[in-house]
């Protein structure tokens, strides 16, 4: 190359020659350019033309999900447990939102939202993720929803659907056993990349057998397909797949005797389960107070769930299942049982005096006068603790923890709930490992009453009666399914003892600790056991100031009232297990076994019953949950406005 | 006189696909595109002819006076803006908007030429040849830049430092020139305004803003891409006509023309660029003057910067600087430019002048 201003000395000639070198060059280099631009567009039309079509295809057809419908919960007669309506909603699609104030503003007055709900939103939009829709309104009657739709074009980021909504016709009596349901998390949708998640409107199982069964329940979503242009215009619908609806779960609850059973619960805190003898099916399994699963699914309020939280009867707590408690006296036909099958004479006499010594400490009967002298059938009729104390020291923990657990105590059960806690059938080798303590002679005595370290849950309870009343391994179940039949492996009772203890379980009823809980119903006699349970120790300086029971403390320390009971006594076809938490003594959870089983016979006295109660409580469980949702709100300071309360007009929906 | 009809044969068909490919963008009607493209392109193609009757001698005469004045329109243009706020690249002459930055194009490949025309052979690669002018560059260029218009500025600097190489400008002045550029390159982006730097970011990257300036690329590429081999159609194209392919009608109107036409379309065209600039070539080595083949090359070579970075934007290769694609594109402008470079490779052409019978 030539160097500064001293190059090789160009001549006309020679630069002609250099142009037309160069202009070759150039011509060259504009070919290999027009070359290299029609190779990168075959590599784009003909290498990524699969990507580039997938994309063009994305451009052009909005795909929408339809949500599925939920499959329906019914009941062992095909009555509806949870079922869908439809249902007019408003969401907000925080990514499409321009001007949120202004939105959120014309909402206020196109759907009459009230401070609490313009709160809710707005700081549901502070935590969305812009992508997953931030629910409006549910609900909504059908002239306000037109009013937004029409004014959609208007409200950048307002998303107006009608879809179906999750309906429970028996409300709060299911609210356990059931669920709710709710709109998916952000971590569910963040797992699973699953955008029916973020479909406004769709609901997954948050609690019970909407929860566990959401699989089955769920079904498939269909597929609205439109084009659109870039400004989101419609052009045209393309094909549009139908959802496919969820399947139907059949339940062996009986609808009737559940709503039954959680209404005659009335305002105790308790549960009340009710098992088929033959088959094992779960008829009725209630735990009250409840939330009422319509309120959950539609998305609960802040202040109302502040008051169920705040409730010591606990509403958000499954006690049928989670609630452990001592079984109490209930457990005394079970010791029978055990100290039959250890070969002890039904016959044999234990002379109560109303206190039993072991060492130093003192153990009371619950008749603090004494039975006087009494063998098996009086002990379990009249609950002598004194006979329990003696036989079951004599029979030995090692032969009484097994027999507990034959019979369901300590269990855990194959039942759709994520949430089940079984408690303690406690022997040496548990405390040992728990409290690294040696079994006592005391730890025996107690256990034999069903007090000490001994925990069931009402569940349990049931299974109990139902293993005694029909000396059958009846498992229980929730889920019908055509296939199961009776249940029938034996669990090593004969019948000449379970005979006894059927009687002496019968006399309890006719004339001992329950007589009160006799079934007004001619030909069907029923048989049970009471149970307390305390939650206080009587202390000595309670006797001193004459509480030698528990009727006299506050509520919270009042004993827990159990019942376990079948009927017919002779045929057992129904078992029954009834938990009032702080309900002082087994009597008043007899009453409430009696008018549930009183319900499986004759429906019509049972319902006079409960009507004449429900008057003293205040009205049903919906009348007395809005009285009490009023009185938590006045006493909160955040009354609804008027104009709200003019607004729940009735439902809009039909059932699907 | 006579005329070079295969080159014409060749705008009039690039010029008639693209009046189909606008027919199609406006979903099938003649307006509001087609229709005035096709009475510019006539109108412009009348002036070419007017202008390929001026003889070389008179283009080496005004090459200067019109580079001039051009110059003096670009700061008229800037100053106007300045007085008038915002920016502007055109002067409103009631009649037409005069848009110097456009002219610039074709004029300074001949001030060039025509400087280089001066030049003793002897002196053509001293350094006291080259400063004047890499200096004519750059007062356009610089003045085209601020206004700002990155891609008119570059084309008017790529076009002189073409005719600078054919005028026979050492070659290590391009080298340095390489070499300054890589090392400006910082301060320059620096320098730059935002927008620019943006484009340049997202040329890099255009998934980082699928919403803003990248959405351009990805749309042009999608429209490219699913067109395939033989295209969609003629109007069935999905991203020009739902309105997912922005500026379909002008500056990535070969995306448009590509959805539907597909790669056949594309080379099509492509080909018939590179044919029209190879018959400009051909009139620069047949050219008799030293500035008529400087000239020549020149403009040929500023004819294929249009296709040649247009396509590039369009297909992802480069940013997207606002090159239209001439003939094709609506717009007058390029299209004006187009055919003066058209006109004037024919007045410079030796086969178009009148024999001496």
């Amino acid at each position: 190359m030539p160097k500064w201003g001293r190059g090789r000395i160009l001549t006309e000639q020679s630069l002609t020659l250099s142009f037309e070198r160069r202009t070759i060059l150039l011509g060259g280099a504009q070919f290999g350019i027009g070359a290299l631009l029609a190779g990168r567009m075959g590599w784009l039309a003909i290498g990524q033309k699969d990507k580039y079509d997938k994309l063009a295809e994305s451009n052009r057809v909005q795909s929408q999900l339809i949500p599925p419908r939920r499959g329906w919960i019914i009941d062992r007669n095909g009555k509806p447990i949870a079922i869908n309506r439809t249902n007019f909603r408003v969401d907000l699609i925080p990514d499409r939102l321009q001007d949120p104030d202004r939105i959120i503003d014309e909402l206020r007055g196109l759907l009459n939202l009230d401070s609490d709900a313009i709160a809710r939103i707005k700081e549901a939009l502070d935590r969305s993720p812009g992508y997953q829709p931030v629910p409006v309104a549910e609900d909504v009657p059908y002239e306000r929803f037109a009013a937004i739709s029409v004014r959609e074009a208007d409200l950048p980021g307002v998303a107006s659907s009608s879809g179906y909504a999750r309906s429970y016709p028996l409300g709060a009596a299911v609210g356990h056993l059931v669920g709710y349901v709710g709109p998916a998390t952000v971590d569910d949708y963040k797992r699973t990349k699953d955008p029916l998640l973020i479909t406004p409107g769709f609901k997954v199982g948050k609690e019970g057998l909407e929860k566990v069964m959401e699989p089955w329940l769920r079904g498939t979503p269909g597929a609205k397909r439109t084009e659109v242009t870039a400004h989101g215009k419609l052009v045209q619908d393309l094909t549009t797949r139908p959802e496919k609806i969820g399947n139907i779960l059949q339940l062996t609850i009986d609808a009737g005797l559940q709503e039954y059973a959680a209404r005659r619960l009335g305002t105790n805190s308790g549960a009340a389960v009710v098992i088929d003898c033959v088959h094992g099916g779960i008829l009725a399994f209630a735990s009250m107070p409840a939330y009422d699963p319509n309120v959950f699914s539609g998305g609960i309020t802040k202040s109302e769930y502040a008051m169920m939280s705040a409730d010591d009867h606990l509403p958000l707590f499954n006690k049928a299942l989670q609630g452990l408690y001592p079984p109490g006296s209930c457990v005394k036909p079970m010791v029978s049982l055990a100290l039959l099958q250890a070969g002890i004479d039904p016959g044999e006499r234990v002379n109560c005096t109303g206190v039993y010594r072991v060492g130093n400490g003192l153990f009371h009967c619950a008749k603090h006068s004494g039975h006087g002298p009494v063998d098996m059938h009086r002990a379990i009729q009249f609950s002598c603790d004194v006979y329990f104390y003696t036989m079951g020291r004599r029979l030995g923990i090692d032969r009484l923890a097994p027999m507990a657990r034959t019979l369901g105590l300590g269990q855990r059960f194959d039942l759709p709930f994520t949430n089940q806690r079984y408690g303690t059938v406690p022997d040496p080798e548990w405390k040992l490992k728990r409290f690294k303590h040696a079994w006592g002679q005391t730890d025996t005595v107690i256990t034999s009453i069903g007090q000490g370290y001994m925990l069931v849950n009402p569940l349990q309870l049931a299974v109990m009666a139902s293993r005694i009343a029909s000396g059958k391994d009846l498992q229980p179940r929730l889920i019908a399914n055509r296939r199961y039949g009776p249940q029938g492996g034996g669990i090593g009772l004969s019948q000449e003892h379970l005979d006894l203890v059927h009687a002496a379980m019968r006399d309890v009823v006719r004339a001992g600790t329950a007589a009160s809980a006799r079934l007004p119903v001619a030909g069907v006699e029923m048989a049970g056991k009471t149970g307390s349970a305390q939650v206080k120790r009587i202390s000595m300086a309670d006797r001193a100031a004459g509480r030698t029971a528990s009727e006299g403390f506050q509520w919270k320390y009042r004993d827990h009232g159990h019942f376990i009971g079948f009927a017919p006594f002779d045929e057992p076809r129904y078992a029954i297990g009834v938990t009032l938490e702080h309900g002082n003594h087994g009597a008043a959870a007899a009453q409430v076994a009696r008018d549930i089983m009183t319900f499986l016979y004759a429906p019509d006295r049972a319902m006079t019953t409960l009507a004449a109660l429900e008057q003293g409580w205040g009205g049903n469980i919906g009348d007395r949950m809005d009285a009490q949702v009023k009185r938590w709100e006045v006493a909160h300071d955040s009354s609804p406005t008027p104009q709200q309360e003019a607004d729940t007009g009735p439902d809009q929906g039909t059932v699907d | 006189m006579r005329i070079p009809w295969g080159m014409l044969a060749l705008v009039f068909l690039l010029t008639g696909f693209g009046l189909v490919v606008l027919y199609s963008a406006a979903n099938g009607n003649v307006r509001p595109w087609a229709f005035n493209q096709g009475w510019h392109f006539a109108m412009f193609l009348a002036g070419a002819f007017v202008l390929s009757r001026i003889g070389e001698e008179r283009l080496k005469t005004v090459a200067f006076p019109i580079f001039g004045f051009l110059c003096l329109s670009l700061l008229g243009v800037e100053l106007l803006g300045a007085v008038g706020g915002g920016s502007r690249r055109w002067l409103d002459l009631k009649v037409i908007r005069f848009q110097p930055s456009e002219l610039m194009k074709p004029a300074i490949v001949l001030a060039i030429a025509r400087y280089y025309a001066l030049v003793p052979a002897t002196e053509i690669r001293k350094i006291s040849t080259i400063i004047p002018a890499i200096a004519m560059i750059g007062v356009p260029f610089l003045l085209v830049l601020v206004q700002p218009d990155l891609g008119t500025a570059l084309m008017i600097a790529f076009g002189g430092i073409v005719t600078m190489y054919l005028a026979g400008a050492p070659l290590w002045i391009f080298g340095a020139g390489i070499a300054s550029v890589a090392a400006l390159t910082p301060v320059a982006l620096h320098m730059m305004h935002d927008y620019q730097r943006n484009r340049i970011e997202i040329f890099l990257n255009p998934e980082s803003d699928p919403r803003g300036t990248g959405y351009h690329i990805i749309q042009s590429k999608i429209a490219i891409g699913s067109g395939g081999i033989h295209g969609k159609g003629f109007l069935a194209g999905t991203q020009s006509h739902l309105e997912y392919l922005p500026e379909g009608h002008t500056d990535f109107v070969f995306a448009t023309m590509a959805e539907e036409w597909g790669l056949i379309g594309g080379v099509g065209i492509i080909l018939a660029y590179l044919l029209i600039i190879r018959w400009g070539m051909g009139v620069a080595m047949r050219a008799e003057t030293r500035f008529g083949r400087v000239a020549a090359g020149g403009l040929s070579t500023t004819i294929f910067f249009y296709m040649a970075i247009n396509l590039m934007m369009v297909m992802g290769l480069a940013p997207v600087v606002g090159i239209p694609l001439p003939l094709v594109s609506f717009g007058g402008s390029a299209m004006m430019t187009v055919l003066i470079c058209l006109g004037l490779l024919m007045a410079i052409d030796p086969r178009g002048r009148r024999r001496p019978t």
